[in-house]
Parts: structure tokens; sequence; C-alpha cells
């Protein structure tokens, strides 16, 4: 048997994560197959074959599979997994998506967003926005994984002589239709993915003090600009800025929060930093456990500095 | 229209989680414990949609143990017409959850079924998924607008760098993320209202349910970061930052 990992492309062909889902797969022991599917992809298809690590190319063309559907893919992944032990993708949006889907078809008791993979079978994958870490075991049979992939290296696009095969469509269900993406495009860099995040909480006022203390620094540092759920909530910052178990979880190199107390669903979110300051007036917030770098001190008057000396 | 809401019971997002003394589970005695906060959008989108007059009736159905009456109560709360609570000895895992989802859908027949996008204590956005995939209905996750018209829901929902829209038709399940709505702040009228509102309790035996599960083997907390400093003044600040190579 084989593990078969499910590709997601975008417009620049196989997306990075799903190298990271083959890096995952390729630790479990078994020849790697990778399934390519979408609309007018044969080229994608052969690009595929040359992905390090993966000895086949399945490639499935038609337009039911053109937005990555989760009704019109599973039916496919239903029918492939009678011939593998384990199906495998990255917990991305498109991942997430689907597999679940496919796995309730298949009656399989799936494990989500693996962040360790200990055997076959064992697999650790984080609870509670990364408070907690379970490590468990899925029943004997068909296994169906989704892997965070932030955490598996991604194998290289080239070097790989993989075969291509190509795979009959299943049909178009015409449950759902597409009808359109945006994305955006950001002035700033995309929270979940910034290299560097500062952020903010309550006590820097109101929603224009928000703004005016911390989009400079962000401007010096390229930084994306996140808040706490208090912030959030207190209209301060947008929605789609918070930070935390119920917002964003980042995993930047640099989080730097500003009178942020550290409550446990915000630690929950950033734990994954790199290195994480925290500037905080109180000496005895919470935040300062999880900060490598802490300064008690007034933040109106550390940001200001902080700019100058970056700026110098 | 009628929308069933699927809720959670889960340790409140503001407390810290800790194992248990065995490493089996993660303490839940003496905790406090809400509505999961997305199923809470959720309710909040469902009966929003009966305010509009789109919705006739909002029925929220919760998987769970006895304890689950209190998230029942707050979803009545907050405007939901009736609610089932489905009790079961032990928190249960999604595709469980989903397989009991689909014989309240197969009693209640609802045109449409919210849920949260996760949970936020198993983390796994999965129950929403395995429900449509049972059913075979149209799905549409991490939805953060849905409008409902002549048999089909057109729905905004959250991706990888920005969003997209999709038309699905109906019956349909969707999981909402926190952008679709602001929950309500629920007033004590409202509070007292929900206390003549029916929970219908049915014990998890009267259901021939039976799913796969995964074995936990340990619940710990990840490995610690290492001690932090805290440092004097900003020049500090900046070298220890360069010295770390996160600053240029």
């Amino acid at each position: 048997m084989s593990v078969l990992v499910i590709a997601e492309l975008d417009s620049h062909g196989i997306k990075a994560a799903t190298r990271s889902a083959i890096s995952a797969a390729s630790q479990l022991g078994e020849e790697v197959h990778l399934l390519v599917t979408g609309n007018d992809v044969a080229g994608i298809a052969i690009e595929a074959t040359k992905i390090a690590g993966v000895s086949k190319v399945l490639h499935a063309d038609a337009l039911a599979y053109a937005h990555g559907l989760a009704e019109n893919l599973t039916p496919l992944l239903v029918q492939l997994a009678a011939n593998y032990s384990v199906l495998i993708a990255a917990a991305t949006s498109f991942g997430k998506n689907v597999l679940p889907r496919a796995a309730a078809l298949l009656d399989v008791a799936m494990v989500s967003e693996v962040i360790q993979i200990i055997n076959a079978t064992t697999f650790v994958r984080p609870m509670y926005a990364g408070n907690i870490n379970a490590t468990v075991v899925a029943p004997a049979g068909l296994r169906i994984l989704t892997i965070r992939p932030t955490v598996f290296e991604a194998v290289a696009a080239t070097g790989g002589a993989a075969a291509l095969e190509t795979l009959t469509a299943t049909a178009e269900t015409g449950q759902t239709t597409w009808v359109s993406r945006d994305l955006v495009e950001l002035d700033r860099p995309e929270l979940a993915t910034a290299r560097v995040v500062i952020s903010g909480g309550r006590s820097l006022g109101s929603a224009e003090g928000f703004k005016s203390t911390l989009t400079p620094l962000a401007d010096v540092l390229g930084a994306a600009i996140g808040a706490t759920r208090a912030a959030v909530d207190a209209g301060m910052a947008p929605n789609d800025s918070q930070v935390g178990q119920t917002g964003t979880v980042v995993a930047p190199e640099l989080y730097m929060a500003f009178g942020v107390s550290g409550a446990a669903q915000h630690v929950g979110g950033i734990k994954d930093s790199k290195v994480i300051v925290a500037v905080n007036i109180d000496a005895d917030a919470p935040i300062f456990q999880v900060a490598d770098y802490g300064l008690v001190a007034d933040l109106f008057t550390v940001i200001p500095e902080l700019e100058a000396a970056l700026k110098a | 229209m009628k929308i069933l809401v699927s809720i959670k019971r889960v340790v409140d997002y503001q407390i810290r989680p800790r194992p248990t003394q065995d490493g089996l589970d993660v303490e839940l005695s003496n905790v406090k414990m809400s509505i999961n906060p997305f199923d809470e959008n959720a309710v909040e989108g469902a009966v929003r949609l009966k305010e509009a007059g789109v919705a006739s009736e909002v029925v929220v159905v919760a998987v769970g143990t006895a304890a689950n009456q209190d998230v029942l109560r707050h979803a009545l709360a907050m405007g939901a017409d009736r609610a089932i609570l489905i009790e079961t000895p032990s928190v249960v895992q999604p595709l469980t959850a989903a397989k009991y989802l689909q014989a309240i859908v197969g009693r209640e027949t609802p045109d449409l079924v919210l849920t949260g996008k996760q949970a936020i204590d198993d983390d796994a956005a999965e129950t929403a998924q395995m429900l449509a995939g049972l059913l075979n209905w149209s799905q549409a996750t991490f939805a953060s607008n849905i409008q409902l018209a002549d048999g089909r829901a057109t729905v905004v929902r959250e991706i990888d760098g920005g969003q997209e829209t999709l038309s699905l038709q109906l019956p349909a399940v969707i999981s909402v993320d926190l952008r679709l709505n602001e929950p309500r702040f629920i007033k004590l009228p409202a509070l007292m209202m929900a206390k003549k509102k029916p929970i219908e309790t049915l014990p998890a035996a009267d259901f021939a349910v039976s799913a796969p599960a995964l074995t936990v083997l340990q619940i710990a907390e990840p490995p610690a970061r290492k001690p932090g400093k805290i440092l004097n003044n900003v020049a500090e600040l900046v070298a220890a930052l360069r010295a770390e190579k996160v600053l240029p």
C-alpha cells in the first residue's frame, strides 16, 4: 500500500504547503503518490512528477475540479482510498474543507493538523490553540490526516522522477457553484504569514490611538498589525486583526506585544513565534511568562523610542 | 425555512487549560465552561435570519453531557426557538457528533445547518464537513457572510490569503467564522424568557450511532519556552533582537 497526498494548486502550480505534506507523508515509510486535480492542469501534473520523494503522480482533469470544491472532489477520493493506507493533505483552508468530508464518507476518524508523526498510526496534534498537545492513535485501516505545513519542511520542487498516470474524472455533482475568489492585496504583510507581527491591547485606548500608535512602527518593521480579542471587542481594531485562539494563530520570527496582558487565548495564538517581546507597564502581566524579552514600561514612550532607534 | 444550529460546550476561551493528573484529558472540573465562540456566531447568524424574516424557526442542538443545558439555555436566550440535547456520557469526537447530528437532521428536516468553523477545545474543524458528507448535502466552511434566496445560499468564505464566494444548493451545511457577526449581549429579560423555552433531552442510547474514534495516549502542555529576560531600556531590546537576527 502507499500514501496518497492530495495536491493543492494555485495560479503558480502546486502550493508549497503540498510539498510539506509530501515531506510528512515520506515519514510514514511507504511509497508516496500525489493526486493532482483541476481543470486543464496537465502541465502542472507533468511539473509535479519532478517533485522530490514522489513515485507516482495521479492526474484527474475536469471542469468539476477547477475550484477544489469538496462536493466534487470527495467522490474521487473515496474511489481512490481503496488503494491507499493513508490520505494526507496540508491543513490549509483547502485541506480542512475537503478531507473531513471524505473521512465521513469512508467512516474514518481523521487526525487534523498533525504537528508530529511518531509512527504510522500515532500522531501529535495541538488542541486549545496550541496550549495542549494531544498524542493520539488512529484506528487500524485507512488513516486520513491533515498536517500543519509550517512544521514539516517542504520537499524540493525538483529532482524527482515520478511516473504519471491519468485518471478518469468523477462527475460534477452540481450541488455548489463557485462564484468568485478575491485574494487580498495587502499594503502590509498578512497576519498569518508575516515575518514580524506587532500587536496591541485595550490599553491603546481608542481605535484612533490604536492605529496612530502602531502603524508608524509597523511601517518601519514591515510588520503586520494584530490585536487582542479585548481590543477587538472594544472596537479599537478590526475583527480580522485578532490574534489568538479565536482569531488568527501566528508564528512570526518576531512578535511584539504592546500593552497586552497575556490572556490564555491570546498566548495560545502566539506560542510558535520565534522571539516574543512584551512591553507592559504591569510587571505582573502574564505575558512576561512567555516573552523572551520584556520591558516593564509605558508603550507610549517605548514605541517612539523604538522607531527612532530603528531608523537611526 | 428551518435552521438547525449545532453548538458545543467548551472550556471558556479566557481559561488556560491544564492536563489532568493522569495526563489523559484536560481538566474540566471547576473550570468555567461556555458556548464555543464560533458556535455563538452561528446562533447569532441564525437568529438574525429569523429576525429578517428569512427563517421561520431556529432549533439548537448539542451533543454531549447533561451539563450542556447551560449552553443550550444561552442559545435560547439569544433567540433560538427550542433546543435539543443528545445526552452522551462524555464528550464525543467529531465523526460521532456528525452521526448524531445526521440523525437529528433526519428527524427535524431543516433547510440549513449552521455551526462554528471549529470548537476551541479540540480545534478539529471537522464536524460540519463530516455532517455534509454523511447527508450528501452542499457545504461551505469558514463562512463570513451568508445570504439566502431562491433555495440557494450565497456564502463568502474565508480562505488562505483572501475570500471566495460560493453558491450552494439548499439544504446545506455551513460552518461559520468569527467574522460572520458579533453575537448579541444577552439581557436579563431574554434570559428569563429562555427559561420557558423547551429543551428536549434524548439519551444517546436512543440512536444507533457507532463511529471509529481516536485513542488518546497523552494530553500534555507543549514544551515550555526558555525563560525570558527583563531588559532595562529600548537600546538593550534593540541590541538583543539584533543578536537574535530578527531585526536588521
